[in-house]
Parts: structure tokens; C-alpha cells; sequence
């Protein structure tokens, strides 16, 4: 019987197999953050070990970054500068603030072509899965797991289940990636990828860009999952090609060839199957306080009667009272006060060209605060290299500095209590945007017209 | 990692399901870079209710967190065990948990225990019911005990093991160093490095 990808990339890891114990799996490459490492570095010294491969380790400064000029939390600058001190001490390469390389650590990885198929990649952060679009297989570790990581290059880990989640079809115009993801974890609930891998198939996976790939990738989380992949095909090789670290010559032909075979094999079976139509989806908006309670843009907010199952209502309930929503009303009818465009969901130039692409020539509706954070330095300057900054900044959107910004508030980006954002990002978790922040997940393209509107809207309804 | 025996205590009922790590430790409180003191920021949001089930003076002291289905969900953050620890925690029971945070409790030794949602459901209502009520987690022998509930876990015996003895992992793979070493002199030369 055959095998899928992520057995396969699993299998070609594990450094060490005993009956009754975790794989112990050898890691490709490991992706450090300010937030989640000082403790990590701090039991490193206790103990007296080095970093077994910093050669295989990058640092960059992401979450507590401020994205424009103004006076800095200084608790926020400790952490920062533990990072660097932390790097530097134990030979860890950093791409610090105000550096060319510097961004969201999931968005610089692809973009220097680090990451790559059939790698094992791991970051202390939830969204790692990002990576998987790559047929890497990549997931989120505690800190306790990053520091076993720094001294031993390698994890162990228990195996996990495989889901196939296969999208067929054409999807509609003006619904994109995140309107898939959002689908999907609409369909699967918050929990429904627990112990899973899962890989995303089918023809409206295999027609995205690889931006798009991330974006549906990122989100798996979301959905409970340990981790996302997507098959590698051209489309991913393609967009490896030629990138600082990707190889080159005769090792980019065996590269190659090793990475032909890594999808699953058309005999593999899944442990979970689940299906969408993608002819059938449409724009989705977030009502309420996780990423499972979404509906269709054209739908309404839910009745939390409407649910069966007792601790959902309650759930609903409560996320209505949070959220300041009424049952019935129509998520085209719902304001908000605030725009975010960033995060590692959508934050490369893929997104902000979807977004530029709805504002060109038009204006953010009266009273609305409106943002752009591109996800790298680099993104930033492509961006500017083909004046969307100028769009942005046109039609009312500030233009900020690389980071995680508004994703999670840990620098000054967050929303006041009780203010409403349309965000790019992928939490609406009570407060996860400051406290008493209103989260309504959506797209670039939604964001953007909506951000026109002064409510909830798709690129299609500024048209007529 | 302090090894873990049987824990016997009272139980704080949080009856919600999908409680995520925004919510046991939120992000504003993430800039420490110590190990210790999360306690105090632990549900931060909805301590500042009155009527928060933490702030019923009933339930202090508790040992064992009694919580809804998927608990933990969301970031990768080990502050949420670590803040859930700091606040008096021994383990936290519920009937199903995010995989990053459980791995998290077991890499700390807080005890992720899973039990069916009608045992979760018989021990929340008992202890909303009296406070004083005493749960016994016994991790040697896998059980759950408090009055009308008597029920085994279930842990993999690696697990079981490791948070039975408070081993340290990272001194246990350091171990295998001849391994990892023939591992990477066999991974291809193409593979990138920094
Ligand atoms: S952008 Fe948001 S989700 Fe992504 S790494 Fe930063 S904080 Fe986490």
C-alpha cells in the first residue's frame, strides 16, 4: 500500500525508533522568534549546552516590532534585546529591526527560499503549519520544545494522523484562498483536525499561487490541526527557483528529483476524508470569537438557538454579547471601525496586490481607520517598487513597517475596547486584537472593499 | 520537571468549551522573558468579571482545572501551562485538548487529563454543586476518583512514564548523539544551511 506525503516526509526523519516511544525526528530547519525563546536560550545556559546547528536556525524580530515611528514599550524592547543577545551569544544568525531581512518569521523562510519540500521545519509559534504549502512538514512547538530543538537539532514526536481535505472544482470569481480556509475550518470545526496532518488537495488547491498555498496552509491551526501540506508541483518549484538559499545547478536537477516523489502515492489511504465543492463557496466573514464561526458573506449572523449542541449555543451566546452582533442581522449591515491588511496569513505581495487592486482610485469610507503592515522588509519594498504604497496611502491607508502588528496587539496596533476591525489575520479570539477588540476574519479583497463600502462588502458590490 | 504522583484537591469548574491561549494568558503578557510569575495574569480578561467563576472565593486553592472540549486551543505560547501551573494547577481535566497545548503540559508536568465529556460534565456539575469537593487524579494508576465518578485515562505509557519520573527529555536525546550524528553525515549536501 502506498504512503502519503506526510508519511513520507516524516518517515525520510526519524533519527531514531523504539517500541513504545515517539519517533525522535530530525529537524531541517528551525525558525526563532523574540516571544517564544527567551526562556528556551535561558535553560540552554543552565545546563551548559550549546546550539547543536545554528547553521540550520534563524532568528528574526516579529511580534513585539513597532511598525511606526513613536515611543517604544520598553518591556517590549527588553525582549527584542534579549533576542539579539541571545543570538549573538550563541551564534544564532538574527534579522533584527530596521534589517532588509527582517519580517514575520513565516513570511521570510519561503521568501529566502529556506523553506523547501519534504523538509521537517519547526518554529515556537502555531502558524508554522504556513510552511507546509511547500510539502514541507511544519508545526508549531512550546518553548520547552524550542530549547530540545537548539541543543539537539532533532524532536520527538508522536505519529499523527492523516486528513485528506480535497477541494474540487472552479472557485467563483472574487473567492480566494482565505475564503477556502475559512470554508474548510467552517466545515471541520475548531477541533476537527486534532491529531491530524492534513494535506489539502484536489484541483482548486493545485490552481492557487503559492501565496495562496500559505494562506490555506497557515490556517490549519485553525482547525485543530498539528499541521497543513500541499503537494510540491511546478508551482512551488517555480516560485523556489533562483532564491538566495534555494539550490542551484546540478543540486537544484537533484533537488528535483527527490522532490518529484514526495506526493502521496494514488493507493495511499487517509485516516479522514473531507470534501468541498469550490463552485459552491463564496466570500466568508467571521461573526463571532473563533475561526469556526463563520458564515458567507451573504448570510446573516446565526441565531445561537439554531444550534443543536448545547456548549456551541452557549458558545454562540456568548460571542454575540462579545461581539455587540443581533441574530438575523446581515453581515453586509455589519461597520466596522478599523481595517487591518498584515499578518502571515495574508501579508505578501500576493495580498496586498489583491487588496491594492480593489482600492486603486478609490477612497476609505469616511471615519475608518485603515492599515497596511506588509509581512517582510521585502515585501515592503517590492510593494513600493510598484507603487502600491502609493495606493494605499491614496485611497486613506497608513503604510506601516514589516511585523505581526494588529495580528496580536503586542506592540501599540490594537483596537480600542469594544471597536470593530475587518483583519486579514486569523484569530478573532475575544481581546486577541486588544482588549475588548471586536475580530471579523475576512480576505484581502473583502478587507479592501470593505474598507470602500464603510461595511462589510466584496470587490464585486463597489462595482454597482 | 518535578515527577508527578497522585493529585488530590479541589477543582475550579470552568465550563466552557473552545477556551483559547488568548485567553489563559493574553499577548500583552508574553514580554517576560523569565519562566515564572504567569499565575497572576492566568484568564486575565475574565478575572476582571465579579461573577467569574475564579473569583468565587469558593474555589480558591484549587488544584485541578475542570474545563469544556478543545481547551487550549490557539498558540503555541507554553506560557498558557506555565501560567496555569503558577496558579496553583497540578491538572487540568477535560474532554479533549489542543494538541501544542497538551504537549506543553506534558513537557512541564502539569497533567492533561482526557476524560469522556459525561465524566467531565458529572465532575463539573458535582463541583458547581459543592465546592469542596474532592477530585483525585491518580497518574500511577490512570484513574479519576471523586464521589459518583470513578474512571480510568488513558496516557501512553511513555508519557506515563516520563511525567511519573520528571524526566528530562533533552538529557535523554543527548544521549542518542551517536545517532543524530550518523543522521546528519547521510542528509544530502543540497539541503540549505543559513
Ligand atoms: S502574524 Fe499573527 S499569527 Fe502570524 S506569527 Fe505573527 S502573531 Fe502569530
Amino acid at each position: 500500500m502506498g504512503i502519503t506525503l506526510a508519511e513520507k516526509v516524516w518517515e525520510r526523519h526519524v533519527v531514531h525508533r523504539a517500541e513504545g516511544e515517539p519517533d525522535l525526528l530530525y529537524v531541517d530547519l528551525h525558525l526563532v522568534h523574540e516571544v517564544t525563546s527567551p526562556q528556551a536560550f535561558d535553560g540552554l545556559r543552565a545546563a551548559g549546552r550549546p546550539v547543536r546547528r545554528p547553521d540550520l536556525t534563524v532568528a528574526t524580530m516579529d511580534h513585539n516590532v513597532p511598525t511606526a515611528p513613536g515611543p517604544q514599550d520598553p518591556i517590549s524592547v527588553r525582549q527584542m534585546q534579549a533576542l539579539a543577545e541571545n543570538c549573538a551569544e550563541f551564534g544564532v544568525m538574527l534579522f533584527p529591526t530596521g534589517h532588509i531581512g527582517q519580517g514575520i518569521v513565516h513570511v521570510i523562510g519561503p521568501q529566502m527560499g529556506l523553506t523547501q519540500p519534504g523538509s521537517v521545519i519547526v518554529c515556537g509559534d502555531s502558524h508554522t503549519s504556513t510552511h507546509g504549502a511547500f510539502g514541507a512538514l511544519a508545526f508549531g512547538i512550546g518553548t520547552s520544545e524550542v530549547e530540545h530543538v537548539l541543543a539537539t537539532q532533532t524532536l520527538p514526536q508522536k505519529a499523527a494522523k492523516t486528513m485528506a481535505v480535497t477541494v474540487e472544482g472552479d472557485l467563483p470569481d472574487g473567492v480566494g484562498a482565505k475564503d477556502v480556509i475559512l470554508a474548510i475550518i467552517a466545515k471541520i470545526g475548531t477541533g476537527g483536525g486534532v491529531g491530524h496532518v492534513i494535506e489539502y488537495r484536489g484541483s482548486a488547491i493545485r490552481a492557487l499561487s503559492m501565496e495562496g498555498r500559505m494562506t490555506v496552509c497557515n490556517m490549519s491551526i485553525e482547525g485543530g490541526a498539528r499541521a497543513g501540506m500541499i503537494a510540491p508541483d511546478d508551482t512551488a518549484f517555480e516560485y523556489l527557483e533562483g532564491r538566495p538559499h534555494a539550490p542551484t545547478g546540478a543540486d537544484w536537477e537533484h533537488a528535483l528529483d527527490d522532490w518529484r516523489g514526495l506526493p502521496t502515492d494514488d493507493d495511499a489511504v487517509f485516516d479522514t476524508e473531507v470534501t468541498l465543492d469550490a463552485a459552491t463557496l463564496t466570500a466568508f466573514v467571521s461573526w463571532g470569537t473563533n475561526p469556526g464561526q463563520t458564515v458567507s458573506i451573504d448570510d446573516v449572523v446565526p441565531d445561537p438557538s439554531s444550534f443543536v449542541d448545547t456548549q456551541k449555543r452557549e458558545a454562540a451566546e456568548r460571542a454575540l454579547t462579545y461581539m455587540g452582533l443581533e441574530p438575523g442581522t446581515a453581515i453586509r449591515d455589519i461597520r466596522p471601525d478599523t481595517i487591518f491588511i498584515g499578518s502571515c496569513t495574508n501579508s505578501r505581495i500576493g495580498d496586498l496586490r489583491e487588496a491594492a487592486d480593489v482600492l486603486r482610485g478609490k477612497q476609505v469610507a469616511p471615519g475608518l481607520r485603515a492599515m497596511v503592515v506588509p509581512g517582510s522588509m521585502l515585501v515592503k519594498a517590492q510593494a513600493e517598487k510598484e507603487g502600491l504604497d502609493d495606493v494605499f496611502i491614496r485611497s486613506g491607508f497608513e503604510w506601516r513597517e514589516a511585523g505581526c502588528s494588529m495580528c496580536l496587539g503586542m506592540n501599540p496596533d490594537q483596537l480600542a475596547p469594544g471597536e470593530r476591525s475587518a483583519s486579514t489575520s486569523n484569530r478573532n479570539f475575544e481581546g486577541r486584537q486588544g482588549k475588548g477588540g471586536r475580530t471579523h476574519l475576512v480576505s484581502p479583497a473583502v478587507a479592501a472593499a470593505t474598507a470602500v463600502a464603510g461595511h462589510f462588502a466584496t470587490p464585486a458590490d463597489l462595482r454597482v | 520537571m518535578e515527577p508527578i504522583d497522585v493529585i488530590e484537591g479541589t477543582a475550579l469548574p470552568l465550563d466552557r468549551s473552545d477556551v483559547d491561549t488568548d485567553q489563559i494568558i493574553p499577548a500583552e503578557y508574553l514580554k517576560r522573558i523569565e519562566r515564572t510569575g504567569f499565575g497572576q495574569f492566568l484568564f486575565d480578561s475574565w478575572r476582571k468579571d465579579p461573577d467569574f467563576v475564579m473569583n468565587d472565593q469558593r474555589y480558591a486553592g484549587a488544584k485541578i482545572l475542570l474545563a469544556g472540549e478543545n481547551f487550549g486551543c490557539g498558540s503555541s505560547r507554553e506560557h498558557a501551562p506555565w501560567a496555569i501551573e503558577d496558579a496553583g494547577f497540578r491538572a487540568v481535566i477535560a474532554p479533549s485538548f489542543a494538541d501544542i497545548f497538551r504537549n506543553n503540559c506534558t513537557k512541564i508536568g502539569l497533567l492533561p487529563v482526557e476524560l469522556p465529556a459525561e465524566s467531565v460534565r458529572a465532575l463539573m456539575d458535582a463541583v458547581l454543586d459543592d465546592p469542596s469537593t474532592t477530585i483525585v487524579v491518580d497518574l500511577p494508576g490512570r484513574q479519576v476518583r471523586a464521589p459518583g465518578v470513578d474512571e480510568s485515562f488513558e496516557l501512553d505509557d511513555h508519557t506515563h512514564r516520563r511525567l511519573l519520573e520528571g524526566v528530562d527529555d533533552i538529557g535523554m536525546t543527548m544521549q542518542l548523539d551517536d545517532e543524530i550524528a550518523a543522521f546528519e553525515t547521510a542528509r544530502p549536501g543540497w539541503l540549505p544551511t543559513v
